[in-house]
């Protein structure tokens, strides 16, 4: 099995090029077949990353199933997992089968519909398994294109404006950091992500401008490549694209935004701009913490004042991912664990909820939670599920949730009390939101007329949300799954990083004469 | 000896002669198809036959001439997109009632002068070149006798390519006159770094200038959209392409031969010449409605790229242009056969809103159309991309960050009518749709285009080696 991560990334593309060529026509029994062959591609990919999850050495701090390749212009077709991509690649294959099977109801273009899925499954896998730079932002980037092509043609009324800023703000950022890469592969001679992970990055000071540029190469490049992640993230305050794609976003498209395409801006953050631009980091770490606290305050309010459910769970993703951030630039093995914990959990937990709000969607058209009213009385299921994934998103102990929101806090409260004042505070208020949300959605007596014929979750509904049930109480109630498979890499990571940065600290006390 | 050097230009232009004698006596227009299949198998078998010929440089005519492998690199590019082009002209030739026989023969002549332009190794062989080739152009542009637009596109040609020529010619002249000599082996002797006689100095400034306008490079670029949108489509296709590689080949030999003592001296220009180039064509191409139109702007700002690669003045900048160039010429050959199979109750349209859900009419069509697009915008994992990668990689190497920062933030601006186009194609509303693609040649040529974007990701189909060892033979 020399070549599995190949195997898992390529199937979904080549279960694309399948019905892209061989099936024709549009009617009942072609639309049946293509989503079932998207289902059937989509689940074998998932079962073959078990052999993956088995085979990997958590111990081992090493990328692990590398496979290599010549490619041109020196770059490599390198591939290969660690501790942190690992749980990312699963991530997006466990939830691929359920984003197909719950677009079940899709009647236009369902070909194309599926096409796009499968093609965006391998650019998702490709992003998280790639070793050589180039390589990760082939697909990073790649994945614009079917996300725009599945907002643009299948999302709600005002889709075009969504899908041309959604389009237009990340492929903003990305191209900052394709400079930025260009200008490592010229220092470094490589564009191999293991060799760069090695490679120091020149930390000495110069002037642009006239404004001295503290940390240097470091820290420029740390800035490109932020541009990037933080659109992605989506950090406060270019988080605005997030919720005009989402909303627009068809019920999968959404789920597979806030659930996987997000987590590539966190990743990008602890593959790239932490352990390659230590010194960038730290310079640059203060400023992350504040955004990050901003946005958890900030979008948690704004969530309160949203009367569009995918809407409001839009925001509350933005706040989640400043927790991220925030758990990243901490720095510290608690914050980077909860970190990727966070994002881990919130896939299940957001993917869930965008599920909710299409259930209801799917019956009456509307997202506006006016709409909406006691639906308790009707569908006490939905109701139930509803309310796990509530609790979740609030951080419940028991849930997912809570555990990579107390990572983080915890992670960051070693560094910056201040911050974690602040955000701490962010939890409180996601409190607020989403159960207030709950309340005038599901709560109270059922009195609007349109809702006397609305019925509970079919099965195959009930079925699509069931795995994501498990995985929230598993988690919550044992994340050692998790910890235990980042923990090695986080640490090596850690020590890697902390070490570049105390000699960055020595070299200036030296250089200013503050260490006599 | 000597002969055997310009071979191909021999072969080509005796070809061109007989075939317009014959013609003339034999047939004349009736036998225009079988001539223009006849001209585009002539030009692709030599250029596929060029690349092969033995790897050495050879001079002949006391220095006038150059065979080296960056002259025949750009050769295969030229001869092979002209003959593409020909083969995608035929329909809308036909059905036009513009199928004459001097149209393909013309264009084998226009190909003569392109290569001789490549081939140059001294100002006067320079100018006799380019002078070939505009001529033949201009006949062409103007085809459509009797249509005000592209007669207007031909006088426009006209005037500001005699403009160009003549800042060219002052350029050359004021170079000859300080350096004694109209060689380039000779000019690179005199003209070294810092120490440029004031005269040279200007001579350079004006070469660039007539340069800038053939390879329409801002502020230089005024004429493109016009001749663009009044020229039949096939002929813009044709101006798109191969005219635009022997200019930037020419633009290459010219500074590096003659001038590559004096890097820093013509570096900032380029440099200059391909920011303004790029943000020109990024803005500008947003309000336009007519596709051709649009494909000029396209067409600047992809110039103000592979200017890019120029301004680094390095072999690997030499190199990265010639792989931008043959990038572009794939995807706009692609971009015009769709363009050409544009009708609507069997008439020509190239407005942009009469791409309105095509992608419902005609899946396959669009799905092609979409991927060359995202490969002009230089999304990846399209080849587009790589292109721009190449070009950016030369200029961070050459200390010129600023100049890829500048080319990646037009590039998202550019992003944005390629997208436009996307948008029609897909999320639009229907109205009345295209006609089905109407030949089988367009929709290959499309299709292989297509595809090509695709699959070159593999390994740029070997382009990239070829251009290394071209742009080593002109850089020593």
């Amino acid at each position: 099995m020399d070549s599995l991560l190949s195997i898992i990334t390529f199937i979904p593309l080549i279960a694309a090029a399948i019905l892209g060529l061989l099936l024709r026509g549009d009617d009942e029994a072609a639309q049946r077949n293509a989503k079932w062959l998207a289902l059937v591609a989509t689940s074998a990919t998932f079962l073959f990353s078990i052999p993956l999850l088995l085979g990997f050495d958590p111990s081992n701090p090493d990328f692990q199933f590398v496979e290599e390749r010549e490619w041109i212009l020196g770059f490599t077709y390198k591939m290969g997992v660690d501790g942190i991509s690992l749980p990312f690649i699963m991530l997006t294959t466990f939830l691929m089968p359920l984003v197909i099977a719950s677009a079940w109801n899709v009647t236009t273009r369902v070909k194309e519909y599926m096409i796009a899925f499968l093609v965006l499954e391998t650019l998702m896998i490709g992003v998280f398994a790639a070793l050589d730079m180039v390589l990760f932002y082939l697909f990073f980037e790649g994945g614009l294109i079917p996300m725009f092509l599945i907002i643009g043609i299948w999302g709600g009324a005002n889709r075009i404006y969504a899908s041309f800023k959604f389009f237009l703000y990340t492929f903003f950022g990305s191209v900052l950091m394709l400079v930025a890469m260009v200008a490592m592969y010229v220092d470094a001679g490589t564009t191999d992500i293991p060799s760069l992970l090695n490679h120091n990055f020149a930390t000495e000071a110069f002037p642009i401008l006239g404004i001295t540029i503290i940390g240097g190469a470091q820290t420029l490049m740390f800035l490109a490549f932020f541009a990037s992640f933080a659109v992605k993230m989506p950090m406060w305050p270019v988080h605005t694209w997030l919720p005009d794609a989402h909303v627009q976003a068809p019920t999968a498209g959404s789920v597979v935004l806030a659930a996987i395409l997000l987590k590539m801006g966190g990743y990008g953050f602890l593959r790239f701009s932490l352990p390659m631009f230590p010194v960038g980091s730290e310079v640059m770490a203060p400023l992350v913490l504040w955004l990050s606290a901003i946005a958890i305050v900030y979008t948690s309010l704004v969530a309160l004042a949203q009367t569009d459910m995918k809407k409001l769970i839009a925001y509350s993703s933005v706040a989640h991912m400043g927790f991220v951030t925030m758990g990243i630039f901490a720095v510290n093995q608690q914050g980077v664990d909860g970190a990727i914990f966070q994002m881990i959990s919130h896939g299940f937990i957001s993917g869930a909820l965008f599920l909710c709000v299409g259930v209801v969607y799917d019956r009456m058209h509307t997202r506006e939670i006016e709409a909406y009213g006691g639906l308790v009385n009707r569908m006490p299921i939905y109701a139930m599920i509803f309310m796990l994934f509530t609790m979740a998103n609030v951080g419940l102990p028991g849930t997912s949730g809570f555990v990579g929101e107390f990572l983080t806090l915890m992670g960051v409260f070693q560094v910056n009390t201040w911050v974690a004042a602040v955000a701490a505070t962010g939890v409180i208020l996601s409190a607020a939101y989403a159960l207030w949300l709950y309340r005038r959605v599901v709560m109270g007596d059922l009195i609007k007329e349109s809702l006397r014929n609305i019925t509970d979750m079919a099965p195959r509904e009930r079925w699509v949300i069931a795995p994501l049930v498990v995985m929230t109480l598993l988690l919550g109630i044992y994340p050692s799954l998790v910890t235990d498979l980042i923990g090695p890499t986080v640490e090596a990571l850690l020590s890697d990083v902390t070490t570049a940065q105390a000699e960055f600290r020595a070299d200036t006390m030296v250089a200013t004469g503050e260490g006599d | 000896m000597n002969f055997a050097a310009i071979l191909p230009e021999v072969i080509i232009a005796l070809y061109a002669m007989f075939t317009l004698v014959g013609a003339a006596y034999l047939g004349k227009d009736a036998l225009a198809r079988p001539i223009l299949w006849a001209t585009a198998a002539v030009l692709f078998v030599m250029g596929i036959l060029i690349p092969t010929g033995a790897p050495v440089t050879v001079t002949a005519f006391d220095g006038m001439f150059i065979n080296d492998g960056f002259a025949r690199f750009a050769k295969a590019m030229i001869l092979i997109s002209a003959a593409l082009v020909l083969v995608i002209s035929e329909g809308y030739m036909l059905r036009r009632n513009l199928l004459r026989f001097e149209y393909p023969i013309l264009v084998a002549l226009a190909a003569v002068g392109m290569m001789v332009m490549v081939s140059a190794g001294d100002l006067i062989a320079l100018y006799m070149g380019l002078e070939l080739q505009s001529l033949a152009l201009y006949v062409v542009a103007s085809l459509r006798r009797d249509s005000v637009k592209s007669t207007e596109a031909g006088l426009k040609y006209f005037v500001l390519g005699a403009l160009s020529s003549g800042l060219l010619l002052y350029g050359a002249s004021l170079t000859y006159g300080y350096a004694g000599t109209t060689q380039f082996a000779g000019i690179v002797q005199t003209a070294t770094e810092g120490e440029l006689p004031l005269g040279l100095l200007f001579g350079l400034v004006f070469l660039i200038t007539g340069f800038a306008f053939k390879v329409s490079a801002v502020p230089f670029h005024m004429w493109t959209p016009d001749v663009y949108e009044g020229a039949p489509t096939p002929i813009t296709a044709f101006f798109a392409t191969a005219p635009k590689v022997a200019a930037m080949a020419l633009f290459a030999r010219v500074m590096h031969d003659a001038f590559g003592g004096a890097v820093g001296d013509w570096q900032q220009i380029i440099a200059l010449l391909s920011v303004l180039s790029m943000f020109l064509g990024a803005v500008a191409a947003i309000g336009q409605t007519n596709l051709k139109r649009l494909m000029a702007y396209s067409s600047i700002a992809h110039m103000g790229f592979a200017l890019m690669g120029l301004a680094s003045g390095t072999v690997f900048g030499v190199q990265a242009m010639l792989v931008y160039m043959a990038i572009y010429v794939t995807m706009n050959i692609g971009t015009f056969a769709f363009l050409l199979t544009m009708e609507r109750d069997g008439q020509y349209v190239t407005d942009i809103q009469s791409l309105n859900m095509l992608s419902k009419q005609s899946p396959g069509r669009a799905l092609a159309m979409l991927v060359l697009l995202f490969s002009l915008a230089g999304v990846p994992p399209l080849v587009g991309f790589f292109g721009k990668y190449y070009v950016l990689l030369a200029a961070v190497e050459a200390d010129m960050a600023w100049l890829a920062v500048a080319g990646v933030i037009a590039s998202v601006i550019g992003a944005f009518y390629y997208l436009r186009i996307v948008y029609l194609m897909y999320f639009g509303e229907e109205t009345d749709t295209l006609d089905p693609a109407p030949s089988l040649v367009l929709t290959a040529v499309l299709g292989v285009a297509a595809i090509a974007m695709v699959a070159g990701v593999v390994n740029l189909f070997g382009i990239e080696g070829m251009a290394e060892a071209a742009a080593a033979t002109l850089v020593e």
